[in-house]
């Protein structure tokens, strides 16, 4: 089931105008902006399917910003999102790209990064708000939004993986589903924790303070 | 819990639940949250709907391409003459229904019902029923668990994306939500929410999404108007004991395969429909060469 719970269909309280392309491109933002871990130098977005023919209208591209920038569905600063990133030193690049046909029509990937880092990001707003993220950092991941989730990357050494699933024991939660890749032994990998419960940012801040974490970001 | 319109039925039979309380319940179950934090984290959305439509009735709500905003009021003022020939609980809902979508527009406050383009049509329909229903309070925020709970099953068995269903699958989903919603707080039972439902959304099938200019604003806000007053209807049929000869659950799959077929133009790309008229054209240049003159000001 993609949709679990009442308020993905009476909510998000949201400012508008479309769920799909103005609330659920600033949660993809905030996601991204997550697990990038604060705001970048640069942001390279590329828009496909839907998107990419009325980003504009839609205020998606304030959207995402607006996400990256942390702000919530319903912040009210949401409509000046790209005038306070050229405030704070954002640069921000958009491409719509009408050639590739995605699965979905609502597809971005987005390319955050700073002096030291980068990180890339492929997310889906599937309907309503709701959104799946498809790909991080090269890392094909199947995040559906149907639970709540955790999106961790970690150094690939021994004990990371037990860790974090150690912390969510001692919350006492659930975990229904996990998955764990990583593109070369010892560098960096990705665990995609999905759980019956939903997920405190207490837990994601605990987690996150573990050796060999790099970034946590919570999907619920 | 329940996965389409037959099981949620049978759950709110059985139990002897209103659909309201079958929803409930089935949220309490997967979230692990209680009563109390489920119903006034809804009584909180509720009051986002009613800020909404109280701004879009009571100011001069106007969307920055100057496309939409001031029809909430002018229903009100020929509401307020007397005049009207569909009645004043049908035309108030409508207006509701208008001013919702009118912020919406204008980059407001809202609360998507099942999306933000179709944010109009479930509290029209409740805040229009208000003053021949008179609900409490408790009732007003069970009609948005009623509604849920049927936009749920149509969320997981079909789409409620213009993007991928057209808008069949947005104002069409949220039209048969207020008309189950409608019929239960009319007191009616949940087969005749079911049937509401059913010949509410059968009606809307087909319905494609065109924005002009790719805003949400033209069709979309005389989209959620009219589904309003749709859903009204429907409920009255269902309540008079008229049954949709079609299942609820085949209405509901209907609209995923007719979403399925539509062409790409139809489906919120703002290439076909009303959005590729001539006049829709001449909006979307107007509109978008405005746009450009001010950012490029604003860079200055």
């Amino acid at each position: 089931m993609k949709y679990r719970s009442v308020f993905d269909i009476i909510g998000p309280v949201m400012i508008g105008p479309s769920s799909s392309h103005t609330a659920g491109a600033a949660r993809i933002g905030r996601v991204a902006r997550k697990l990038f871990g604060g705001t970048p130098k640069k942001a390279d977005i590329t828009l496909y399917g839907s998107f990419a023919e009325t980003y504009k209208g839609h205020g998606t591209d304030v959207a995402l910003v607006a996400g990256i920038l942390n702000f919530g569905t319903d912040d009210p600063r949401l409509p000046q999102a790209l005038e306070m990133a050229r405030e704070q030193g954002m640069a921000v690049h958009f491409e719509a790209d009408r050639e590739t046909h995605p699965d979905h029509p609502n597809t971005v990937r987005l390319r955050l990064s700073n002096e030291q880092n980068t990180l890339e990001a492929v997310g889906v707003s599937i309907g309503g708000g709701k959104i799946e993220i498809i790909e991080v950092d090269g890392f094909s991941i199947s995040l559906t939004g149907s639970n709540p989730a955790l999106l961790v990357l970690h150094r690939d050494k021994y004990g990371a993986v037990a860790e974090a699933a150690g912390l969510i024991a001692k919350y006492e939660m659930n975990i229904s589903y996990m998955e764990v890749s990583r593109h070369e032994k010892g560098h960096t990998a990705m665990m995609v924790i999905q759980t019956d419960e939903e997920i405190s940012e207490g837990l994601a801040a605990e987690i996150a303070a573990l050796p060999n974490m790099l970034q946590v970001a919570v999907l619920s | 819990m329940f996965q389409t319109v037959k099981e949620l039925v049978q759950l709110a039979e059985d139990r002897n639940w209103l659909v309201s309380e079958a929803m409930i319940q089935t949220e309490m179950e997967t979230t692990g949250k209680s009563r109390e934090e489920i119903f006034s984290r809804m009584s909180g959305n509720l009051d986002v709907m009613e800020r909404a439509v109280a701004r879009g009735i009571g100011e001069e709500v106007r969307s920055h391409s100057g496309l939409t905003g001031g029809d909430a009021r002018l229903l009100q003022d020929y509401l307020s003459s007397g005049r009207s020939l569909s009645g004043s609980v049908l035309l108030d809902a409508v207006s509701k229904a208008m001013a919702t979508n009118e912020v919406n527009a204008a980059m407001g406050t809202i609360c998507a019902t099942p999306t933000a383009g179709s944010a109009g049509v479930v509290p029209g329909v409740l805040f229009g029923l208000r003053a021949c229903l008179c609900p409490d309070r408790n009732q007003m925020v069970r009609f948005l668990f009623t509604a849920g709970a049927f936009g749920f099953v149509v969320a997981n068995n079909a789409s409620i994306s213009g993007a991928a269903g057209g808008c069949q699958a947005e104002v069409g989903s949220a039209t048969g939500m207020a008309a189950a919603a409608a019929v239960e707080m009319a007191g009616g039972t949940a087969d005749q929410s079911a049937q509401a439902m059913a010949i509410a959304l059968g009606n809307m099938l087909g319905l494609i999404c065109d924005p002009v200019a790719g805003l949400v604003e033209v069709p979309c806000v005389k989209r959620n108007a009219i589904g309003a007053s749709s859903a009204i209807v429907a409920a009255d049929m269902a309540l008079a004991g008229i049954k949709s000869k079609i299942p609820c659950d085949e209405v509901i799959g209907a609209m995923y395969r007719v979403g399925q077929m539509m062409p790409a133009a139809f489906r919120e790309t703002a290439q076909g429909g009303l959005a590729a008229t001539p006049t829709g054209r001449v909006l979307k240049k107007k509109i978008f060469e405005s746009a450009e003159r001010s950012s490029s000001a604003g860079r200055r």
